[in-house]
């Protein structure tokens, strides 16, 4: 808990346009992405305007923000204190991004826990389902549904067809290399401290590639999962939170991704030193939060 | 120490930018602070607005003024705007305007993100108030918005109000990572964590309570939005889900949410007290550590809101002990206040009015609610008006009250002129009236068996309800006052003194007012007397 | 000042109903000893707290100590707050875990939630239904708008109650059709949510006969404020009575659904339906309330084709207070009612409608429905 403050060096910075337009852009996103959604569900044509306007705004912003912090960082702006400010700023935002996945975990556990047993005629409120569903059966995952006829059944799941048969099963492979590109992107983080410029560059790499593969391996499953085992977003609790875990984990891999790319055209361009590093290591955190929830993921969705 | 050398170094610029571009533009703690102070006051304006409306539909039996559909949207916004537009921006302004001069510091840690976070805000609530003016008419379904209601069978505009939701939620974590960073970073020299004052430490608390559910808030309006949009399940039996999993999951966030408005309120009242009583907090490391613990049961109690959904026996019963238990902390920091007070030396301006006030009132309030935790007594109190009267009394004259008592404290520090006192006692017993006329009877009709949310009710629960509304006008009206009061004194109230008040301890009194535009640029020096205080 | 209104106002207007049964008097019970608990501890923290207000004032010259903690006093004072709430925890879980004791009952209800109102289904041993109604709203728009004087039971009232027998154990099945909402008895001491797909279980025994009113209690939308619960517990003979003459009444309607009727007989029915149904704003003599009512007699709709005329009957008029009769009253009666006023007031259509007609139809809609 550092209390000491390096004052000499505090850095206010100027007051600045890109927050403000970061809010524009958001809410413009965000209100367009609305009115696109409610004019697909009306069936009418939609009007996607409001949203690329945002989401043109808000890429230039950020970009232009990011750029702005790293030259500041470059000209040696950047106190040991901001330093440790940006520390705290990373760490708790990686906090709340986990709190975001605990609901949905959450979601699942009730949901697997609870309401399919009661609505299965079993535990405590069994009675729901021998009075109001008699022919839906508790089991999991849910491939038949309490009401067919609204959600539709799903042919299949994505459950792990157990440990023998893993060598064919692509949630174990993607697991494999996740877990992996967190070992490459610790290598390159050492190779920064070792100021060894090629060998960042080369374990960097690999973990982007690896991100890209999984991502690719991703959207085959999702592929799969649509094609072949009619499994949607609409067939009920299992796809709903299969779909929904997966989705945001994927979501947020392609974010780290994005973030370590960044990161290797930066080291392209020399940027770290040993000792200054921090937009690397943000990153790379980031990655390693990423995988711990794939490994959950695997866990709970898949395998268990 | 008493006055902090105020030596520029390497920081940019030395005042304000003039003009519009300041407020767009600003990184400066005490700029943000101010805009969202004045955001919530009209926050408060509207959501009043809608208070009133909703008093003057209930004045009599019989519907007179709104149609139902327009009345629960009235009750809707009217929870929500108070809760997400009033309340908290208030506190994170006082956080802002205060927390560097606290600990020390010459600005928040992250400037830049400090402007974004208030930012996003007016237009988040732009978004949500703009739904009003849709077809179909805006949210109607409460500030839980329990689905089904709020899924499918919601108007269309709840896409808006789900995307508003998110708006706001990134706005508090950025808000609260900000207030997290500056309290463990920006610390003078000597100001170690049990030195800090209890404003300080209650806003660390809530900061920690905010990023751990608002991101939970986010995930329960992404599975309605998912629900209306794209046919997932969740909370719809027919697809293996259940209606229970939301409130479960909007619970999990709205318990803590409610100490997320009354912990940095405690901290207030726990600076104001010692003040006017010129005798030291007692207790202070209890007051921290009961901060705390209230924090903490606030994550395992969630589920009190739900005593009649039918949960088993045992969840019953293990949700109806850690709610009580949380009376115990509680009930810590409402000692310590009266015994901080005892054989002081009080005196009674303004800011020390509404404090006792926020003692008193809260605690009746606090009482209620450990009523309503008593789950078979719950099933009679569940969804009245009796639910009305205890949320209403540890809000208004619990948050709010500390807000203006912060506001009268801290104001002469801001613009350097003092307000005028006898205004603000007007103000204080104006407000201390309407609050009780307005409240008091409701605990009557929610036991006689009025229900919540209702734009019309039969015969009996006619009086109080008359009773109810007038109240509400007077408390409404005398924030007028308030606003009259803080205007006068920016504009022409008489210089303040450094000190302000004869017994205030703690960094901000060192500096002059108003208080420079970057608070400490070389880092005082925490002497015993500035230290929690 | 609470006090003075409390003394202002009727004693039913005050407090919580003790209510008439074991379960809600023992609730009634642990509300006023929390309730006294609460008042005697403010009575102790305030009366403190003014005592230093008024004696520790700079004004009357007090000096300010100079103590500021004390270890001894803060282990007091969370303890016997603990104590206290133990004390407390004992009795609530009591009453808690004999609400819990479901089974075993004398008969079981369904109680379903519609938006705005509520369906009772008496249920037989193997909880299969016997009969059901709806129970709705009886309060006149006028009374609600204000154009005429407000009845006592002003928006407590309904067109038929749930019945049930005194000193029988009652288990009630609750759920619902669209939205949550809430059934609540306050003097039954008993309320539960009614969530669509899941089912809610409770229980009663009511000692002594009578009216007792309720409301909904969880924000259903718009008319939340307008489906009151009515239950009338009868003297264990009187309900079996009228329990008989309900079944044999269903009776009657099953093999009517089967049956075809003769035109008189058709009319006849009709006009009973008509008078109860539909009356009160089309009038007797079908000439309606203009602009708000249309007239029936002479009306395109009741003298043009029947399948429009079954339409507006079965599914209403959405926005007005046409009602959708389809799950109201069943096929004899709106083959009847059709008959009636296609044949009535001078409208001469002089086709039979007939039960089978529109079972027909409704099967042909619900087809249409399904996704
Ligand atoms: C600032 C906000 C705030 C605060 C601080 C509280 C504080 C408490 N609340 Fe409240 N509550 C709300 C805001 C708040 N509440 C809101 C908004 C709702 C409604 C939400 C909705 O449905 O819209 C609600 C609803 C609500 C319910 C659900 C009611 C229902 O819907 O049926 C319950 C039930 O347990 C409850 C309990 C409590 C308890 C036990 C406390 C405790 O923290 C109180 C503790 C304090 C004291 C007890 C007083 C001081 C203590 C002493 C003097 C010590 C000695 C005392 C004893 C030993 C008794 N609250
Ligand atoms: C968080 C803080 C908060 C605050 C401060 C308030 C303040 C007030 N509340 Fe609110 N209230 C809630 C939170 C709050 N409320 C919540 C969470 C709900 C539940 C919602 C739900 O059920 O979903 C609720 C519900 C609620 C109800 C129940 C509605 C229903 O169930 O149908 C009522 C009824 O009396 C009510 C009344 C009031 C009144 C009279 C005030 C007064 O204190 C307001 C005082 C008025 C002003 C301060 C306005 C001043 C304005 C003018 C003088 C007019 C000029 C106006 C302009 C220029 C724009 N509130
Ligand atoms: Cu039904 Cu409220
Ligand atoms: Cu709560």
């Amino acid at each position: 808990m550092a209390s000491s403050s390096d004052q000499a060096t505090y850095y206010i910075p100027h007051s600045g346009w890109y927050p403000i337009w970061v809010a524009v852009g958001s809410a413009l996103l965000l209100f367009g992405l609305g009115s696109w959604l409610n004019d697909l569900k009306a069936e009418t044509e939609p009007s996607r305007a409001l949203f690329y306007t945002g989401a043109v705004i808000l890429s230039v912003v950020l970009f232009a923000w990011f750029a702005k912090v790293v030259n500041e960082n470059l000209e040696g702006l950047t106190s040991p204190q901001l330093h440790r400010s940006y520390i705290w700023g990373i760490s708790w935002f990686i906090f709340s991004e986990v709190m975001f996945f605990f609901a949905f975990f959450g979601a699942l556990l009730y949901a697997r826990v609870l309401s399919v047993q009661w609505l299965g005629g079993e535990g405590a409120k069994g009675f729901t389902g021998e009075y109001l569903w008699p022919e839906f059966e508790a089991v999991w995952p849910v491939i038949s549904n309490p009401d067919p006829a609204v959600f539709e059944n799903p042919r299949g799941d994505m459950a792990s067809p157990g440990l023998l048969s893993w060598g064919g099963y692509l949630p174990f492979w993607n697991t494999v290399i996740l877990l992996t590109s967190s070992v490459t992107v610790h290598f390159a983080h050492t190779a920064i401290k070792n100021a060894d410029r090629t060998r960042l560059l080369r374990w960097l790499g690999l973990t982007v590639a690896l991100g890209v593969v999984f991502l690719f391996l991703q959207v085959e499953e999702y592929v799969h999962a649509y094609q072949e085992l009619g499994l949607t977003l609409s067939s009920g609790i299992y796809g709903s939170t299969f779909f929904l875990l997966t989705g945001f984990h994927g979501f947020h891999v392609t974010l780290g991704t994005f973030m370590l790319f960044v990161q290797l055209v930066r080291a392209f361009r020399g940027h770290f030193q040993p000792k200054d590093c921090f937009g690397f290591e943000a990153s790379s955190w980031y990655w390693h939060f990423v995988d711990v929830v794939w490994v959950c993921l695997f866990l709970f969705v898949y395998v268990f | 120490m008493s006055e902090a050398v105020l030596t520029h170094h390497d920081d940019h610029h030395h005042g304000p930018a003039s003009g519009i571009t300041r407020w767009l533009f600003t990184t400066n703690h005490k700029d943000i602070g101010t805009l969202y102070l004045w955001f919530s006051f009209l926050m408060l304006l509207i959501g009043g607005a809608m208070a009133l409306v909703i008093r003057t539909e209930l004045f009599q039996p019989g519907l007179q003024f709104v149609e139902p559909a327009f009345f629960n949207q009235m009750t809707t916004n009217h929870g929500l705007i108070m809760v997400f537009g009033a309340i908290m921006p208030a506190f994170v302004g006082l956080a802002n305007w205060l927390l560097p001069m606290m600990v020390g510091a010459p600005d928040m840690a992250l400037p830049r993100m400090n402007n974004l976070s208030f930012w996003i805000l007016p237009f988040a609530f732009g978004m949500l108030i703009s739904t009003l003016f849709m077809e179909g008419g805006g949210p109607n379904f409460g500030w839980t918005f329990y689905a089904p209601l709020s899924t499918t069978y919601a108007p269309d505009t709840v896409t808006y109000f789900i995307f508003g939701v998110h708006l706001m939620g990134a706005s508090s974590i950025m808000g609260s990572i900000n207030i997290i960073a500056t309290i463990l970073n920006m610390r003078a020299p000597g100001m170690t964590l049990m030195k800090m004052p209890l404003f300080v430490w209650t806003w660390l608390i809530t900061a920690y309570l905010l990023l751990a559910v608002m991101p939970v808030l986010a995930g329960a309006v992404t599975m309605m939005l998912f629900d209306i949009h794209f046919g997932t399940s969740f909370f719809n039996a027919a697809g293996g889900g259940d209606p229970v999993l939301f409130q479960h999951i909007f619970w999990f966030f709205g318990h803590p949410e409610v100490y997320i408005m009354i912990l940095p309120a405690f901290g207030v009242v726990s600076q104001i007290i010692p003040t006017f009583a010129r005798k030291p907090l007692f207790g202070y490391d209890s007051m921290v550590y009961a901060t705390a613990s209230i924090a903490f049961l606030s994550f395992i109690v969630w589920a009190h809101h739900m005593f009649t959904v039918g949960m088993p026996l045992a969840g019953q019963l293990f949700f109806m002990y850690a709610t009580m238990l949380i009376a115990v902390p509680t009930g810590v920091k409402v000692f310590n206040w009266v015994s901080t007070m005892w054989r002081g030396s009080m005196t009674f301006e303004t800011p020390m009015l509404f404090a006792i006030a926020f003692v008193v009132l809260f605690t009746i309030g606090g009482f209620s609610g450990l009523m309503l935790a008593i789950a078979p007594a719950d099933y009679q109190y569940h969804d009245t008006y009796f639910v009305v009267a205890h949320f209403h009394y540890v809000l208004v004259p619990g948050a709010l009250f500390s807000i203006i008592a912060a506001v009268y404290y801290w104001l002469p520090k801001w613009c350097g002129r003092m307000y005028d006192e006898t205004l603000g006692k007007v103000h204080f017993w104006l407000s201390f009236i309407g609050v009780n006329v307005t409240f008091f009877p409701q605990h009557f009709s929610g036991l006689a068996g009025m229900p919540r949310r209702i734009p019309d009710y039969a015969l009996q629960f006619a009086d109080f309800n008359m009773v109810s509304s007038v109240g509400a006008f007077i408390f409404g009206f005398s924030q007028l006052v308030f606003l009259y009061v803080v205007i006068k004194a920016i504009r022409s109230g008489r210089p303040a003194t450094d000190r302000v008040w004869e017994g205030a301890h703690g960094l901000e009194w060192t500096l002059p007012s108003p208080a420079p535009y970057h608070s400490f640029t070389t880092p005082p020096t925490v002497t015993e007397a500035e230290a929690h205080s | 000042m609470g006090l003075g209104l409390a003394a202002a106002a009727r004693a039913d207007e005050l407090n919580m109903t003790p209510g008439v049964t074991q379960i809600s008097r023992s609730i009634y019970d642990l509300h006023m000893v929390i309730f006294w608990i609460c008042v005697a501890i403010g009575v102790v923290v305030f009366g403190v707290m003014f005592w230093s207000i008024f004696q520790h004032r700079k004004s009357r010259g007090a000096q300010a100590a100079s103590f500021h903690e004390s270890t001894r006093l803060e282990i007091a004072w969370t303890l016997i707050p603990i104590l206290i709430l133990i004390g407390m925890a004992f009795p609530a879980t009591q009453t808690l875990v004999a609400m819990y004791d479901t089974g075993g009952e004398d008969m079981a209800v369904e109680v379903r939630g519609y938006q705005w109102k509520w369906q009772y289904k008496y249920l037989d041993e193997d909880y299969n239904s016997t009969f059901s109604f709806f129970s709705n709203l009886a309060t006149s728009r006028d009374e609600i708008e204000n154009r005429v004087v407000k009845n006592d039971n002003y928006l407590l009232e309904v067109d038929e109650p749930l019945r049930i027998p005194a000193n029988r154990k009652v288990r009630f099945l609750i759920t619902s059709e669209d939205v949550i909402h809430a059934w609540w008895v306050p003097d039954f001491g008993i309320k539960r949510d009614a969530i669509p797909g899941m089912l809610n279980e409770l229980w009663t025994v009511v000692e002594t006969p009578g009216v007792y009113r309720g409301q909904c209690t969880e924000l259903c939308g718009m008319d939340h404020g307008f489906m009151p619960i009515v239950v009338e517990v009868m003297a264990e003979e009187d309900y079996d009575a009228w329990y008989a003459d309900r079944v044999r009444m269903e009776e009657a309607r099953h093999e009517a659904l089967s049956k075809t009727f003769t035109p008189a007989e058709l009319m006849e029915e009709g006009e009973r339906v008509y008078a109860t149904f539909c009356a009160s704003c089309h009038q007797a003599n079908g000439k309606g309330l203009p602009p708000v009512f249309p007239a029936l007699a002479g009306s395109p709709i009741a003298t043009g084709p029947l399948s429009d005329h079954l339409d507006i009957i079965v599914n209403g008029r959405a926005g007005t207070s046409m009602n959708a009769f389809g799950n109201q009253l069943d096929a004899a009666e709106i083959a009847a009612v059709t008959h009636y006023e296609r044949n009535a007031w001078g409208n001469d259509v002089g086709d039979v409608t007939q039960p089978i007609d529109v079972i027909e139809f409704m099967s042909g809609k619900e087809a249409e429905e399904t996704p």
